[in-house]
């Protein structure tokens, strides 16, 4: 049997550095490493959705790992003009410290989206209009986009490599296989792929990790007066938790004991059952 | 390189990743109510789940439902099944566990891939009272070719037999035999009931006599996965990069270790260079690196491997991979048209891309007792055994369940994934065989539309003698030039004038002239060009073999002109000299026509002409048009 067979070592080598027994979190981030190395050669152009948020931060300091130092692909903010005043002073900080090429994107005002969705998804809705915007302006081939599964139902039933096609839709009902770590690739013209690199990341490996690594974040994160933000949206759709965590590990210690969902502070997801399925369907992160 | 690290970070506690388990099984036998459960048993619901699932309940007027959990898809809902896997955390003690669950529905077997292929175990549902049935047998051989080594049966609604035991022992020995059958060592047979909770995370008091593990135990039980670390070193290059002056060659490490100063032979080519340095950005400087480990290596000298070289060890000839440009593999089959030899491929194997060609079906697996059968074809969601094979010589280690070696996917022209090949080994060519290797147009379909303007297809044109398949077809080739559309013409008289001027009109030739026609039409086909064939094609035998051989390319076109008017028109005197009998075996005298039953296309003889090809060339652009 050849694939069981053992490599035998000669005793002069033994001395040497053994490789590290990998770690949940050295796993996820090796499987992340190889999906963006994945995206940038199969995908041109390419681009990575940075919203400031934790995840996309943790996004950014992934492809650096990807590519030694490097994000050879540009970053886009599709901004609502709505974040909080920490956030575009992080933006602009980290643009420059980590040699980011940023694209920015605007998103129309929110009465030219659609009616019928209830008011904080309508609102919500703006963002993915404007991504599409960009997507169209530069002919984007690839999108990365920091969602995770563990986030949302709906995101659970995502693939790594997500085709979108005319319109920029996502078929939920016909979804290509995805196995063995072999990805779809664009097969028409006008579609592009929504890249998923931390689609098995949990919320408190993201929090390790960010610890681990030394990841900068938006203060917004870390109790003031009793609060925290666990998620960040718009000013006027999120809403802050109760909580006395004030450092990265003190959160880490909040998520171990807590049982809300991460989302709970974002209005857009308890308006109704599917209005979460509706804008992902059209386009939504 | 880059920014300074702290390192004490790095070594906390050590945790283990989360071990993924798939739960599978017969539709409706009870595997969402069983995650639910599990969940609920467990304790791994958040506040708001629970609450959710209650709420979702009432609203339905139900009593709780677990299986509400994972239907968080509105769709599924109002559908009543589960459309696609959807992966749940939850934890046993200290050990980190994710669940993926997979749909029963057969005509979603690729979602249920999808979700399986990367499980460390599976647990197979089986309803007690109806024992295994044919999803059943479907996913425990999906399990087998996935490679998933180690698989729980639970026999849930065992309530529903009283939780008896001679019952539950026959269904047992059943399901142990069917599993053995596919050389599938199973764990444990648990006889359980999801609804109530017997035997999952607590022993049942209805079964006193049963000794075995409870679902809970069974999945503790469940080993780490197998270490990688000490087979011979594999790393597929992914890309190559330069950045700050340095050259990269990035990839993962699939086994073994590699080290500075080790010697790799690259790819098939046999270059071989030296690690100067195993490189990470942000991580505590190592000089070694192991499988699992995505990393990217300085070579000596600065070597520009291709994507897909696979890099092992060189001077060591046990440690090297296979080779080979025939191989022979296992295969399930993803697409909604079955597979024939014949067809060709991209066979990605990693990160490489092999030109492949199916060379034989070797054996058919037949699902309602798990045989291997002779087969010409491998039908939807389909299991078999084929040999691949491919324009060069590929490098590879045979697939073995639990290691990333060997795990083939086919790909079509249309870059969609297609089938899973596992790779068995090298092929050996039998006695008198010869090795032919096709080679496949690595132009993709899309940029094939792109040069042209249009998508290809075969309109199969069928109909008696005269009755004016041939005017129609040359009609619709000019009206289609004049909208910048090229189409070529097969008809039967110009064939019969050169390609196939050594056949005659026996049923054989006229066999022979089909499977020629549809071959060329296939090669025109593939390179982009819109094909109109013209053949009197008269048994529907003979209209399935071109169907068979153009696949979804072929569009059936009946000219259903009546024989009187065919005899009446009589354009090449042919009626009257068979009516004489100078013609023997000549179609609507002396030899049968066989109308098409479901043509895409009819042309009713009862219109003018000028209707018939507006029709035809209307239906080709409807078609071929992006």
């Amino acid at each position: 049997m050849t694939q069981t067979r053992i490599l035998s070592r000669d005793q002069s080598t033994t001395g040497l550095a053994q490789p590290r027994i990998m770690d949940d979190l050295d796993q996820l981030e090796a499987q992340s490493i190889f999906i963006l190395r994945e995206a940038y050669r199969k995908l041109k152009p390419l681009s990575l959705l940075w919203s400031l948020g934790k995840d996309s931060n943790v996004m950014v300091w992934l492809a650096r790992k990807a590519f030694m130092g490097h994000v050879p692909f540009p970053v886009m903010h599709v901004d609502t003009e709505k974040k909080f005043p920490e956030m575009y002073a992080f933006r602009d900080e980290y643009t420059k410290k980590w040699n980011l090429d940023l694209l920015l994107g605007y998103c129309p005002p929110v009465e030219e989206i659609d009616p019928s969705l209830p008011p904080a998804a309508r609102s919500a809705a703006r963002k993915t209009a404007g991504l599409a915007a960009m997507i169209d302006k530069h002919k984007f081939r690839g999108v990365i986009a920091g969602i995770r599964r563990d986030e949302q139902a709906t995101r659970a039933k995502e693939r790594v490599f997500s085709p979108r096609g005319a319109g920029h839709r996502w078929d939920v009902r016909n979804q290509p296989p995805e196995f063995w770590d072999q990805y779809a690739t664009p097969y028409e013209d006008g579609m592009h792929i929504r890249v998923h690199p931390l689609l098995a990341w949990r919320e408190i490996d993201i929090w390790r990790y960010i610890e681990r690594e030394g990841i900068p974040l938006v203060d917004l994160y870390f109790a003031k007066d009793g609060k925290r933000y666990r998620s960040l949206g718009d000013q006027d759709i999120t809403n802050p938790i109760e909580s006395n965590a004030s450092t990265v590990a003190e959160v880490i210690a909040e998520l171990e004991t807590s049982r809300t969902s991460e989302r709970a502070g974002r209005a857009m997801d308890h308006e109704s059952e599917d209005v979460f399925e509706r804008l992902r369907v059209a386009g939504y992160l | 390189m880059g920014d300074n690290i702290v390192t004490e970070s790095f070594s906390e506690t050590h945790r283990a990743a989360a071990t993924p388990i798939v739960i599978v099984g017969h539709v409706d036998h009870g595997k969402s109510t069983l995650i639910g459960r599990l969940l609920y048993d467990t304790d791994s619901l958040q506040d708001g789940k629970l609450a959710q699932i209650v709420e979702s309940s009432r609203k339905r007027g139900l009593a709780v439902e677990w299986s509400f959990l994972l239907d968080s898809l509105q769709i599924e809902r109002d559908q009543g099944v589960t459309v696609d896997s959807t992966r749940i955390p939850f934890r046993l003690g200290s050990r980190e566990f994710v669940i993926v669950d997979a749909p029963g529905h057969r005509q979603f077997l690729r979602n249920m891939i999808t979700g399986a292929a990367d499980a460390e175990a599976a647990v197979l549902v089986v309803d007690a009272k109806e024992g295994a049935q044919e999803q059943t047998r479907r996913h425990a051989m999906l399990l087998r070719l996935i490679g998933i080594r180690h698989v729980i049966v639970l026999l849930n609604k065992s309530d529903i037999l009283g939780f008896d035991e001679a019952q539950i022992v026959k269904v047992e020995s059943d399901v142990r035999q069917l599993l053995g059958r596919l050389e599938i060592e199973v764990e444990a047979v648990v006889p359980a009931s999801a609804r109530d909770g017997d035997n999952i995370a607590s022993r049942s008091e209805r079964s006193l006599w049963y000794k075995g593990p409870t679902l809970v135990e069974a999945l503790a039980n469940v080993p780490p996965p197998a270490s990688r670390a000490a087979l011979p070193f594999r790393m597929p290059v992914q890309d190559v990069y330069r950045f700050d002056g340095i050259r990269y060659v990035a990839g993962r490490i699939e086994r073994g270790t590699v080290r500075a100063g080790d010697r790799l032979s690259i790819g098939a080519q046999g270059q071989v260079a030296t690690v100067a340095e195993v490189c990470r950005w942000h991580a505590p400087e190592r000089p070694v690196a192991g499988a699992g480990e995505s990393i990217a290596l300085r070579l000596e000298p600065d070597l520009v491997p291709d994507r897909g070289d696979l890099l092992f060890p060189a001077d060591d000839k046990a440690a090297a991979p296979e080779r080979s440009a025939r191989i022979r593999t296992r295969l399930f089959w993803l697409r909604g048209e079955p597979l024939r030899v014949g067809e060709s491929f991209t066979l990605r194997l990693a990160t490489a891309e092999h030109d492949v060609t199916v060379a034989s079906i070797d054996a058919v697996v037949d699902l309602e007792d798990l045989t291997l059968r002779e087969g010409d074809s491998v039908p939807p969601d389909g299991f078999a055994e084929i040999t691949l094979a491919a324009s060069h010589t590929v490098l590879f280690d045979p697939f073995s369940p639990g290691f990333g070696d060997g795990r083939g996917v086919l790909v079509d022209r249309y870059q969609r994934i297609v089938g899973g090949a596992p790779l068995i080994g090298p092929a050996e060519l039998a006695d008198g065989e010869h090795a032919i290797h096709p080679t496949a147009s690595r132009v993709s379909a899309a940029r094939q539309v792109q040069a042209r303007g249009h998508k290809s297809g075969v309109f199969w044109l069928t109909g008696l003698p005269g009755s004016g398949k041939s005017t129609v077809a040359r009609a619709a080739e000019l009206a289609l030039s004049e909208q910048a559309i090229n189409a070529t013409v097969l008809d039967g008289d110009t064939l019969r004038a050169g390609l196939c001027s050594d056949l005659g009109f026996s049923p054989e030739d006229r066999h022979e002239n089909i499977r020629r026609a549809a071959h060329v039409a296939k090669i025109l086909a593939e390179s982009g060009q819109v094909v109109i064939v013209a053949l009197v094609s008269p048994l529907e035998a003979d209209r399935a073999l071109a169907r068979q051989i153009l696949g979804e390319n072929f569009h059936e076109v009946f000219v259903d002109t009546p024989l009187e008017t065919c005899e009446k028109r009589d354009p090449k005197g042919l009626y009257a000299a068979a009516r004489a009998g100078k013609i023997p075996e000549f179609t609507g005298i002396s030899a049968p026509y066989e109308a098409p039953v479901s043509p895409e296309l009819r042309l009713p003889a009862d219109r003018p002409e000028q209707e018939a090809i507006n029709t035809l060339t209307a239906f080709i652009l409807r078609i071929v048009q992006p």
